[in-house]
């Protein structure tokens, strides 16, 4: 298993990239993760508001939402999550928020 | 040739990982429920991947982004084997309304969005859709009947061109 030092912590990464074990993120992580991902940097008040939702439902349900989701429950629309993220909002948010890559084909 | 065949340092090696797909464009040829789906759901995919996705509708696929055709797409039930219901009986009057009700609550239990939600979201997402001219001259379709959404209506040249570099999907 991939192992990486993001803000300075030891953290456990899959193949992907994504976190194995979602316990170890900190918000202090957030912005080094979203520099790799690819996301636009400052990351903004809505950017946490998907990163912190994202989180939330991950620890309730076990995996984290689709864009359709997201677009539906977060209270940002379909179009801002693409400015946000705009290379796949589900797939980068939770690559920030240290959770596994949402699974579902809509 | 033998040397066409000798690796190089310019060709890729066969441990190399396989490039990403980058763009997609894909084509909605069919009208049916079950024939256009598909199509959105890899064109929705493709964007959520951050993938670059065209969606192009041309024949009867132009129901999907026509304004009054659009929210009574049909599921097709006649010469369908997959519904494993006889060719006869998939003729019966109703039976086309009744298996579309019945996979549209299907659908919707799995929280994927009707068509027209669908499209709509599938243009939110930064995808391009697009109408083509052939087709709408042949059913003599204006512009304002098809809905807000669509990006233009184009030629199948405008179309390579717009598909150049990436990936072709016909559905």
């Amino acid at each position: 298993m991939p192992t990486k030092e993001i803000a300075g912590t030891t953290v456990e990464l899959n193949d992907e990239g994504f976190f194995v074990d979602p316990e170890q993120w900190t918000e202090e992580m957030a912005t080094p993760l979203a520099e790799q991902w690819g996301v636009p940097v400052p990351l903004t008040d809505k950017h946490w508001q998907v990163l912190h939702f994202m989180r939330s439902e991950y620890f309730e349900k076990g995996t984290g939402p689709t864009v359709r989701k997201l677009g539906k429950t977060s209270g940002v629309t379909v179009k801002e999550l693409y400015q946000l993220f705009p290379k796949g909002p589900a797939k980068l948010a939770a690559g920030c928020a240290g959770i596994p890559k949402p699974r579902g084909c809509v | 040739m033998a040397t066409a065949m000798t690796t190089t340092e310019s060709t890729p090696g066969a441990g190399d990982k396989p490039k990403a797909i980058e763009k997609v464009s894909i084509v909605i040829s069919k009208g049916s429920l079950e024939e256009i789906y598909p199509g959105l759901i890899m064109a929705n995919g493709a964007r959520a991947e951050g993938i670059e996705a065209n969606l192009f509708f041309t024949f009867f696929g132009l129901d999907a982004i026509h304004k009054k055709r659009i929210d009574h797409i049909k599921v097709a039930t006649v010469g369908n084997p997959g519904l494993h219901i006889p060719t006869w009986a998939g003729g019966l009057p109703g039976v086309s309304a009744l298996m579309t009700k019945y996979m549209e609550h299907q659908i919707e239990e799995l929280d994927i969005p009707g068509i027209a939600e669908f499209v709509e979201m599938i243009s939110d997402t930064g995808a391009g859709l697009y109408g083509c001219l052939a087709s709408v001259d042949l059913f003599g379709i204006t512009r304002d009947e098809l809905i807000d959404q669509v990006d233009d209506i184009i030629t199948v040249g405008e179309f390579y061109d717009m598909a150049a570099g990436g990936q072709i999907i016909f559905t």
